[in-house]
């Protein structure tokens, strides 16, 4: 069953075409993995996954049932988060508010569920810590967790590893794997080629007019990546 | 120079005195819990922008032959319009927000420095509304209403939203995806400040009311590890850096803007030492 469905989309960024007549779906339990060079729109797609913008022609259809609100979203982390006073379980918190429909305060429930996601990422120890005294690695895990503190059913997650070092990097994919393993659908972005032909089972290449989709198989038949893989060789 | 105890023993100089900490304190609170999104968001100079913004509409009802008990009615739909024109400015990026709020509020500074000048000279009028007045009582009851007002609106509202303001200021991208409407906050973060820089302009002076707003916020940000913590602190900071100021202004006989703007700069410079450690 697919979740998502993007038919013959076209997404601007800054007044510029970023994306043409895209189409493609996600499948309900798969990793799919968007990869393309800087400016190719691959944040921009995620954007429009999440409902932050609009796509100017075609359209993004749901599956019946399944809402924005069952996306928990890992935007790339700001430059104003570095220096910014709040606790680590406050953050984790922050989640709670996308499962929220009325109401102005967490119930114990919805507590607990946050409580749940910090023992599971290994936070606990950090959950009276100042965010910006975290390391990166520490930091991109925190915001995992507030992703998966805001919804159960998918994943999106814009370069979760970026800026990490590669055991910080290793960590994270790995708790990523472990979550599309118990059945949560991820859709990410990275330019780390390497770990996007590992863990993901779809690719979806950005290349304005000429993007590939497809399983990842098929990716590496393609001769859009024997090109790249060609050029970096 | 009277001590505090002769001084309120006059129940008309004591009634004056009350009055100007009950509407200094209110506006010391609803400005420090401003001042807590504004400054992580860097809009800070928000507040120092709009205050001059005052300035030149306070010049302009001068010139207008408006009374002065008329100045707050209708420098506050100007700050108003100010304050969401800059916050458009800065977000749409079509000026970066510093130079946008330098263009404004240097623009309305010089327009009512002008006003007044063409208007009879720089009177005391015009002094007092850059430095505050000299005295704090040209406050009146209908001050202290506006204030009582403002303060329990901003209270209000910030207790309902906390988790939405937190969210909406620690990642605005993520807030707007768990439909965290950022726009229409950000509209009702603009139109609070507004009030409470034209309620405070009149205490503070325009040139110290943005004190109140990015003090109190520094002070408890080297203090404090949580959001929570940082605004009940700056809450705190804010309110005692007042009294404290307000006290020193009225025993020694000094205006009260710049002593309570003091006081501030010894909690900010104290918490950085405690920080330092």
């Amino acid at each position: 069953m697919n979740l998502i469905e993007c038919n013959d989309i076209t997404l601007s960024y800054d007044h510029r075409q970023v994306v043409g007549h895209l189409s493609f779906s996600v499948e309900k339990g798969s990793c799919l993995c968007i990869v393309g060079e800087n400016g190719s729109g691959k944040s921009t797609l995620l954007k429009a996954l999440v409902g932050l913008i609009k796509p100017e022609q075609g359209t993004i259809t749901f599956a019946k049932g399944f809402t924005r609100k069952d996306i928990g979203y890992l935007p790339q982390r700001t430059e104003v988060q570095q220096d910014f006073p709040a606790s680590v379980e406050e953050v984790v918190r922050s989640g709670l508010l996308n499962r929220k429909k009325k109401g102005f305060f967490f119930g114990r429930q919805e507590k607990e569920i946050a409580l749940r996601v910090m023992d599971e990422l290994e936070l606990n120890d950090l959950a009276g810590l100042c965010f910006r005294e975290l390391s990166g690695g520490q930091q991109q895990r925190v915001l995992l967790a507030r992703a998966l503190t805001s919804a159960d059913e998918m994943l999106v997650l814009d370069e979760p590893a970026t800026g990490l070092d590669p055991l910080a990097t290793a960590e994270l994919y790995e708790i990523i794997a472990r979550k599309h393993r118990e059945g949560m659908t991820i859709a990410m972005v990275t330019h780390d080629m390497e770990a996007a032909i590992a863990n993901a089972d779809v690719i979806l290449h950005l290349d304005y007019d000429r993007s590939f989709f497809g399983t990842t198989a098929q990716y590496l038949a393609s001769d859009l990546y024997r090109h790249i893989a060609g050029g970096t060789r | 120079m009277m001590g505090l105890r002769q001084l309120l023993s006059d129940p008309y100089i004591s009634g004056i005195i009350w009055r100007g900490l009950a509407v200094g304190g209110l506006v010391s609170l609803c400005a420090a819990l401003l001042g807590v999104t504004l400054v992580l968001k860097r809009f800070a100079m928000i507040g120092d922008g709009l205050s001059h913004v005052g300035f030149g509409a306070v010049a302009l009802s001068a010139l207008l032959g408006l009374g002065g008990e008329f100045q707050m009615e209708f420098a506050l739909p100007i700050v108003t319009v100010a304050s969401f024109l800059l916050l458009h400015l800065t977000v749409k990026g079509k000026l970066k927000g510093d130079a946008a709020i330098a263009v404004i509020s240097s623009s309305a500074m010089a327009v009512g420095v002008i006003i007044y000048h063409a208007n009879g000279g720089m009177t005391a009028d015009a002094c007092n509304s850059l430095f505050g007045s000299a005295s704090v009582i040209t406050l009146s009851q209908k001050d202290l209403l506006i204030s009582t007002l403002l303060s329990v609106t901003v209270m209000v509202l910030f207790m309902l939203l906390y988790h939405r303001i937190f969210s909406a200021t620690f990642d605005p991208v993520f807030a707007a995806a768990s439909g965290v409407a950022g726009a229409g906050y950000q509209a009702v973060i603009a139109l609070l400040t507004s009030v409470t820089v034209v309620v405070g302009m009149k205490m503070m002076g325009a040139v110290m009311i943005s004190a109140l707003i990015i003090f109190p916020a520094l002070t408890a940000m080297r203090l404090c590890k949580s959001f929570k913590g940082v605004v009940l602190t700056a809450a705190g900071v804010s309110l005692v850096c007042f009294v404290v100021g307000f006290i020193v202004a009225c025993v020694a006989g000094l205006p009260t803007g710049p002593c309570v703007v003091v006081v501030n700069l010894v909690a900010l410079l104290a918490a950085s030492f405690m920080n330092k450690r």
